[in-house]
């Protein structure tokens, strides 16, 4: 077997790799310290390189040739980069007008990394990992990003990349990726419209994907660089802080060092709390020589966190605005990172969405157990495509011509008995497309006909029922607030065609084609005589 | 459920020409999953959807013959085959259908010991008391003991000679009397079970309508002296463990050896009756007679093909004699007339050559001798009278040739006649 193709999921805090096993499964592969969540972390004492878990553990010994969080700043200039984010690391300079991080190497030698160079050695690390698990060389793989990275920031990537002997065949975007690893998993039985939420250590991405007929098109994207997983341990930091300061009368937060021990004590405590609902906290001479030890539970956390819980909703909500669609037009949120494991997080999205919109998050069984592993997953699943199809065609593929399709604007649909709008091709269908539906119990002569459909949000007020004059008790419990419903409905709009079928026994199949120029054929087929009528626009 | 409405007046295709769809927007759609590439081959191609969809079909049929799907996997059960098996109480796992809760009830007595193995550790991973508590379920391990007393069982070769003697759920039932069937459908898997009893091997097979007389007599020769290995122990009374009452343990194991034997028995003639029927509605076998008989009737026929053959010849012969004797009579009759005729053409020829030669001289008017006429007559007569056959023929041919002759003639045959001393000359004074 030639070498596969794996996948990886490149992220500011963390890295995974995944790759097709022969089995044809997908495998998060482990580093060789058994982390599937590789940290992005690098290293250096002396003349030794530490990378993943354990050149995280030296950002509290070892912080000044600790480099962290410096996904972002590839193919940018130095003056575009938000350089605080490496504050407890490795500080960023300038370096040929790009970013980068001095090393001081043991015996006063100093190492000027450019960040280039520091992907490069990250890339390297994780494709020796690969190479570990899986036993033989790798070249080529396929890498997720958000969906802003700029067509410089992917050049110097592959760069990077081509650097240590890596070929980066495609880059693809990370709601797409974590997308098609939930789909793979769990298919949608409809077409559906998807929020992907992925939510990593540093920063928020969310998109608005709309899949039809197993085809994605991504209607909306929204990033938040200020938003993710390090806002949860900073309020938890302060929590612990807080307390510390009040049992011990000594404040951490002077000392970088007793910061970092805390910072890193903090995100295991959370990590904890996603799973138990109470968790502890210990740190040996935190500050000032006092030992730190605490414990909270999972309640305590969530109102110290509240606010930032909070603003993963609203971001949610944001982007659904964006891509002009009403939460109702929502089938699912699928979470994606880290944060995505906070019960909590899942729970506030439940509450916001209306019943119809599935939550995805690791507490539903209809899903992955590893949302952070989901973008490595899908990447790993492009792939193994990619390693199917030879380069050329995959090459082709990616063309405009190809990528950029016209998409339907309003849903086409058939009309019921009763006047209802039944929509066969939904709104944001990408075409040319095939659809077929089957009407099993249909029987008779009938009458399809076909039209172009509206939707619209209809609001309804259901006054809180009559309450009973002597029935004390409920007084207290009761919500007066008349209670809103909100439904979608679709109306019909333009009529297109009429087809006539005589004579149904059992059933019909009733098939859309929408062509690249947009003519639309629609067949209707009796399943059991096999009859024909066809109708084209 | 969506249902469509109703037909109500006669159309069969209308399309609102004037009708267009609202203007459609282009979007990238994201290059990523089979799907996409699907629709890029279908774009690159230029294939319509109907071509493609039979690409992908004939595709389709590849991966499934190259797919690395473990064969034994394709055998087993999907999902527990009897649903109350989950609730069927372990202390009576006897009367569970042990290859059931394996996963294994589609192969049963044909399942391989390596198929024991893989089956049982498939059952585990899926009714393991851990797993099902895991996901929410009763603390319940009734059914995970059946699985593992069967795969105790299944994997002891005499224990599973023994359960499989009983597993009466292998056992395939011959077609119901009176019924129209076809015979080897119907019969081919009822031997085919009842074989996996056999302590010979190779076993015949039932065979088809085209099987050769040989084989069928052998088929049923070796199911009229079928050695079965079919125990019945798996069915016996628990013999009690405690040694207090050894009277009752004996009697336990004397009753449960009736028992056996009983059915044993029972199970031997069960067999011998349904070989009896299958053979009587063998169509083979009723073909094999009729064509018995014709070649009976065809040899009896050959075997008096020799008396036949003799008694033909004797006819024809009889005939050939009757014929011959029939042609010789016909011939000496015809002989004897011929004879006759000629006797009399002769003495016709004679009578005529004497007339002619006696009247040849009064037809020469007596040679101008006319009063000597009686002396001429008389003389001649006695010329005739005298003259033999050939003497006459020459003669009257003579006289016949040169009437003007005739006394010439005559003259020279009288000169002969006295010179011959045949007539003294006196008597032929005229002609000399």
């Amino acid at each position: 077997m030639s070498s596969p193709v794996i996948g990886i999921s490149f992220g500011n805090t963390s890295s995974s790799i995944a790759y097709i096993n022969p089995k044809n499964d997908v495998d998060v592969i482990a580093n060789p310290d058994g982390e599937r969540s590789i940290p992005s972390v690098l290293s250096y004492v002396g003349d030794d390189e530490y990378h993943g878990g354990q050149a995280l553990q030296q950002l509290v010994r070892n912080p000044k040739n600790t480099i962290i969080n410096f996904r972002d700043f590839i193919g940018l200039p130095y003056s575009q980069c938000d350089i605080t984010r490496c504050e407890s690391g490795a500080p960023a300079v300038e370096v040929d007008g790009k970013v980068g991080f001095v090393i001081s190497r043991g015996e006063g030698k100093e190492e000027t990394l450019t960040v280039d160079e520091v992907i490069s050695r990250h890339l390297k690390q994780l494709k020796l990992a690969a190479e570990d698990y899986i036993g033989s060389t790798i070249s080529q793989t396929v890498l997720s990003l958000p969906t802003n990275f700029t067509a410089e920031q992917k050049s110097a990537l592959s760069a990077a990349a081509a650097k240590v002997g890596l070929e980066i065949v495609q880059f693809i975007n990370e709601p797409s990726a974590a997308l098609l690893a939930h789909v793979e998993q769990f298919p949608f039985k409809n077409d559906v419209n998807v929020v992907v939420a992925d939510f990593g250590g540093l920063r928020s991405d969310a998109a608005v994907i709309a899949i039809r007929g197993g085809i994605f098109t991504i209607l909306a994207t929204e990033h938040d660089n200020t938003l993710g997983g390090n806002d949860l341990d900073n309020e938890l930091v302060e929590y612990f802080a807080k307390d510390f300061e009040k049992k011990n009368k000594s404040n951490p937060r002077t000392n970088a060092r007793s910061i970092a021990k805390l910072r890193a004590n903090a995100s295991i405590t959370k990590k904890t709390l996603s799973n138990a609902t109470s968790a502890t906290i210990s740190i040996d001479s935190l500050a000032d020589g006092f030992d730190y030890h605490a414990s909270i539970n999972r309640m305590r956390f969530e109102l110290v966190t509240n606010k930032v819980f909070a603003r993963f909703s609203s971001f949610i909500e944001k982007v659904i605005a964006k891509a002009e669609l009403d939460p109702l037009d929502i089938n699912a949120v699928l979470l994606s990172g880290g944060v995505a494991f906070t019960p909590k997080l899942s729970s506030n999205l439940e509450f916001l969405f209306p019943e119809s919109v599935e939550i995805l998050g690791p507490q539903n069984a209809e899903s992955s157990n590893y949302p952070n592993e989901l973008s490595a997953s899908g990447a790993a699943l492009q792939a193994g495509l990619a390693s199917i199809y030879d380069e050329d065609e995959m090459k082709e593929a990616l063309q405009p011509i190809v990528i950029n399709t016209p998409h339907l604007k309003k849903a086409i649909g058939l009309a019921g008995a009763n006047g209802e709008f039944f929509p066969v091709l939904m709104a944001e269908t990408s075409y040319p497309v095939k659809k077929s539906i089957k009407l099993k119990e249909a029987s008779g002569d009938l009458l399809i006909s076909v039209y172009e459909g509206e939707h619209h949000i209809e609001e309804k007020t259901l006054e809180p029922a009559p309450k009973e004059e002597n029935d004390e008790d409920s007084e207290e419990w009761s919500d007066d607030e008349p209670e809103v419903v909100r439904e979608k409905h679709y109306t019909l709009s333009t009529k297109l065609m009429d087809l006539g079928i005589k004579d149904v026994k059992k059933g019909v199949e009733v098939t859309f084609q929408l062509t690249k120029d947009a003519k639309l054929r629609v067949s209707v087929k009796d399943l059991k005589s096999g009859n024909i009528v066809k109708g084209e626009l | 459920m969506f249902t469509l409405p109703a037909l109500t007046s006669d159309i069969t295709v209308s399309v609102n020409s004037g009708a267009k769809l609202t203007e459609s927007v282009r979007r990238p759609i994201e290059p990523v999953g089979k799907f996409f590439l699907h629709h890029a081959q279908r774009t690159l191609r230029n294939h319509t959807w109907s071509e493609f969809e039979k690409l992908q079909a004939e595709k389709n049929v590849k991966t499934v013959d190259e797919s690395n799907v473990d064969p034994d996997e394709l055998l087993f059960d999907d999902e527990l085959a009897d649903e109350t098996l989950l609730t069927h109480d372990p202390r009576d796992w006897k009367s569970a259908d042990l290859y059931a809760a394996m996963g294994l009830s589609k192969l049963r007595f044909k399942a391989s010991d390596a198929q024991i193995i893989k089956a049982h550790r498939k059952q585990v991973l899926k009714h393991h008391p851990d797993k099902i508590s895991a996901s929410g379920g009763l603390n319940q391990d009734g059914f995970f003991k059946i699985i593992q007393k069967a795969f105790e069982t299944l994997t002891d070769s005499t224990k599973r000679s023994q359960y499989d003697s009983c597993d009466f759920e292998a056992d395939v039932l011959p077609p119901k009397k009176g019924d129209s069937y076809d015979f080897f459908e119907s019969w081919g898997p009822v031997f085919e079970s009842e074989a996996r009893f056999s302590k010979k091997t190779p076993i015949p097979t039932l065979g088809n309508l085209e099987t050769e007389k040989k084989e069928v007599e052998q088929f049923y020769a070796f199911w009229n002296r079928f050695d079965s290995w079919r125990t019945f122990e798996f069915l016996d009374e628990d013999v009690p463990d405690d040694s207090s009452n050894r009277d009752h343990k004996r009697y336990i194991e004397k009753k449960n050896k009736a028992a056996r034997d009983k059915k044993k028995t029972a199970d031997n003639s069960r067999l011998v009756k349904l070989v009896e029927r299958a053979m009587s509605e063998d169509p083979r076998i009723k073909l094999f007679k009729e064509q018995e008989k014709k070649e009976k009737e065809q040899r009896k026929w050959e075997r008096e093909a020799g008396a036949r053959a003799e008694a033909e010849a004797k006819a024809k012969a009889e005939v050939e004699a009757k014929a011959k004797a029939e042609a010789d009579a016909s011939a000496a009759a015809n002989a004897k007339a011929d004879k006759k005729k000629a006797k009399e053409a002769a003495k016709a020829a004679k009578k005529k050559n004497k007339r002619a030669i006696r009247s040849s001289a009064k037809d020469a008017d007596y040679f101008g001798d006319a009063d000597k006429a009686a002396t001429i007559d008389e003389q001649l007569g006695l010329i005739v009278d005298t003259l033999d056959d050939e003497q006459m023929v020459e003669v009257a041919d003579k006289i016949k040739a040169d009437a003007s002759a005739t006394k010439q003639v005559l003259q020279d045959i009288a000169k002969t006649m006295s010179e011959g001393g045949k007539l003294p000359a006196s008597l032929l004074s005229y002609f000399l």
